[in-house]
């Protein structure tokens, strides 16, 4: 077990590097490098830039080096902890990440749970009662889960929610919390400020769960060891949780790693409808203005959390099944 | 009763005649909603590729006097109470509220306009080759019937959803055929030779699967050179979305193809003398080529959702070319929906058209294999 742990801790850290050259592309790709912008912006606010800041600039980024030594020295300022400026905010990308990861991981928790929560006991129903008017509303949700793009859902929830509740729709608190310090109050005022995203970015890998789950718990029904259980008077809810409910639910813990990036998806995109202050739409509004150091380390930061949740699920997944505790 | 027996004799003979696509087809017809869906994806198509004769006008045509205005209703009954056969809409006439000062439209009772099936309208050119001027469904006067109502400009957005639709439908197939493509060859290197190239496919399929595709998508389309034109941009979305999105149908091919690779029929061609090319083309492809439909099937909507999520936060398609995210652009904000809720329209569009893709792609899923 022990290697098996460390066999996906090296390729969590492989998958890392990888990235780390895919988000340094991204930097890459657009025209000019990025102290071409940085000059010009400071050429505006100083009149005339000294030739030798410039030179010194150049330097320090390592911008006067080929290509893949330039890689090698962003990486070495990364794990410096600089992660270079912004010239969008005039900021260190490094304050700007640590303002904003803390809530983009617990926003994709908490939409992962709640996912789970809504989708195992639906999951469950429908397959004990198949055809029944339960299941079909919930085939009915699957499907427009499925089909409804995540920012038009959020476009309609906000509609109906300012409309019906008079909530000011958007961010994570009203104006008047937006500073505030911690309180129960705010707290209060989060929880409110929640549901409407963690539907919106859950409802897609809901429907998905429900689905994994209705059509392998169908299967597992038809076995003859559910028969065997059920001729030797075993209580039915205490035959269907013990048994097959639980092979049933082996596929949806490895599926966190495939739910886990389309809920990073789903929430970079409604991040960006509502408003809401993510990693992701920090991305969007650096990519728009081209701010490439914020977009590479956005990029790098929203893919480290799938890489990391799914290194989390492999080894959850160890200690629930016992096929791969013991390989 | 004994009549039906034989009846149903006489058709299972008839089975045991049928090709297997007959019998997929068969299969195919008894899933009700995978009919619907296929209907519904027949006529979204149709529609979308004549949308210049289906449309009530040009797409770019500008009311001045019809600014955001609501879909116009359409009556049968008049204001006398008079029952008319061919439907009608009343003119139009702007008011503005004393205190707001906001505009808005009321029906002009006294101007009644009939509605007419192919009347001479605004020429077009169909496909941007044939040249022709009448429309299907609509009014001769201009300014006065707008079915989906319009957008801020004055634009009649029922005819623009109608030309989006031919974008955004295509953009999924262009997308899959690329996916296609891409997934054959990786899917089948890696399950017909195995190995190191196995491997490593294997590894850089688990490490796309791994990462949220929405903002590497984000990344890679907002790096495109912003002096590329329209048509350049709709290429390089599609490949994106299909760089991205190719790694599902590998597996499958990759799965059916360990499957398969050690049948019988397989090594007796390959004693024969055939090459490797030859055996994946004339043996092994048709065997599971059910299998890469029903799954080209499915990765269309995933295309459609893409594009519209990109188009909609403004790095995928631009105007001027008109896609349903396109259009779904005018709704980004709060005010603008809750005030011209019609706006909206282009959503309920992907919705559909992604609902019967699925819902074929089920129905294909049961089919494929028939024999079962």
């Amino acid at each position: 077990m022990k290697k098996y742990i460390l066999k996906r801790f090296f390729y969590m850290i492989v998958l890392l590097a990888i990235m780390s050259v895919f988000a340094f592309v991204v930097i890459q790709l657009p025209p000019g490098d990025y102290l071409t912008s940085y000059i010009a912006n400071l050429q505006q606010q100083m009149g005339q830039v000294d030739e030798a800041i410039v030179v010194n600039l150049r330097r320090q980024y390592g911008l006067d080096r080929p290509m893949w030594q330039q890689y090698f020295v962003w990486m070495a300022n990364m794990f410096r902890g600089d992660f270079g400026e912004s010239f969008q905010w005039k900021q260190p990308v490094k304050d700007l990440l640590i303002s904003r990861m803390p809530m983009t991981v617990v926003l994709s928790v908490i939409t992962l749970v709640f996912a789970y929560a809504v989708a195992i006991p639906i999951g469950i129903y429908s397959a004990r009662h198949q055809y029944s008017v339960g299941d079909y509303l919930a085939s009915i949700l699957g499907f427009v889960g499925l089909a409804t793009p995540s920012f038009f859902l959020a476009l309609i929830l906000m509609y109906y929610s300012n409309r019906v509740f008079g909530l000011s729709v958007g961010g994570f608190y009203s104006p008047e919390f937006q500073n505030a310090p911690w309180s129960f109050a705010r707290l209060w005022d989060l929880c409110k400020h929640l549901p409407i995203p963690v539907i919106v970015i859950g409802l897609a890998s809901m429907a998905n769960v429900i689905r994994i789950l209705r059509a392998t718990l169908l299967d597992e029904l038809k076995r003859p060891y559910v028969v065997a259980a059920r001729a030797r008077g075993l209580k039915e809810n205490t035959m269907i949780y013990k048994y097959p409910v639980r092979v049933a639910l082996n596929p949806i813990i490895s599926s966190i790693g495939s739910i886990l990036p389309s809920i990073v998806s789903g929430a970079t995109v409604t991040a960006i409808v509502l408003d809401i202050p993510t990693v992701g739409s920090l991305l969007y509004n650096a990519l728009l203005s081209q701010d490439m150091f914020l977009a590479g380390a956005s990029v790098l930061m929203l893919t480290a959390i799938t890489i990391v949740g799914t290194f989390i699920s492999d080894i959850l997944l160890v200690v629930i099944d016992p096929r791969i505790r013991l390989q | 009763m004994v009549w039906r027996k034989k009846k149903a004799a006489v058709s299972k003979e008839d089975i045991y005649m049928e090709t297997q696509w007959q019998l997929v087809w068969r299969k195919f017809k008894k899933h009700k909603l995978a009919m619907l869906g296929a209907t519904i994806l027949l006529i979204l198509y149709m529609v979308g590729i004549f949308s210049e004769f289906f449309a009530t006008q040009d797409i770019a045509k500008r009311s001045t006097t019809a600014i955001s205005m609501a879909p116009t209703k359409i009556h049968f009954v008049d204001e006398e109470g008079d029952f008319s056969l061919i439907p009608f809409v009343y003119g139009l006439k702007q008011e503005e509220d004393p205190v707001t000062w906001r505009k808005y439209y009321t029906e002009d009772t006294s101007r009644k306009i009939q509605l007419r099936f192919f009347y001479k309208g605004d020429s077009y050119k169909l496909l941007g080759l044939i040249p022709g001027d009448i429309h299907f469904f609509g009014t001769p006067e201009p300014d006065v019937f707008f079915p989906f109502g319009t957008d801020a400009s004055g634009r009649c957005l029922y005819s623009r959803v109608l030309s989006a639709l031919r974008i955004s439908l295509t953009t999924g197939l262009v997308g899959v055929f690329f996916t296609f493509i891409l997934g054959c060859i990786f899917g089948g290197i890696s399950g017909f030779y195995g190995g190191i190239a196995d491997t490593i496919i294997q590894r850089i399929i688990e490490f796309l699967m791994s990462m949220p595709s929405i903002p590497l998508w984000m990344a890679l389309a907002a790096a495109f050179p912003s002096t590329w034109s329209s048509l350049q941009t709709y290429f390089a979305i599609t490949i994106i979305l299909s760089l991205i999105g190719w790694t599902a149908l590998a597996r499958v091919v990759r799965g059916k193809l360990l499957e398969l690779r050690n049948e019988d029929f397989v090594t007796a061609a390959r004693v024969s003398g055939a090459t490797d090319g030859y055996i994946i083309r004339k043996h092994l492809l048709p065997s599971f080529s059910s299998y890469l439909i029903v799954n080209v099937t499915l990765a269309i909507p995933t295309m459609i959702l893409s594009e519209t999520s990109l188009s909609f936060l403004g790095i995928g398609l631009t105007p001027p070319i008109v896609s349903l995210g396109v259009l779904l652009q005018d709704a980004q904000s709060i005010n603008t929906i809750s005030m011209y809720p019609w706006m909206m329209i282009p959503g309920l569009f992907v919705v559909i058209a992604v609902l019967a893709f699925n819902f074929v792609g089920d129905g294909l899923r049961d089919a494929a294999d028939p024999y079962k």
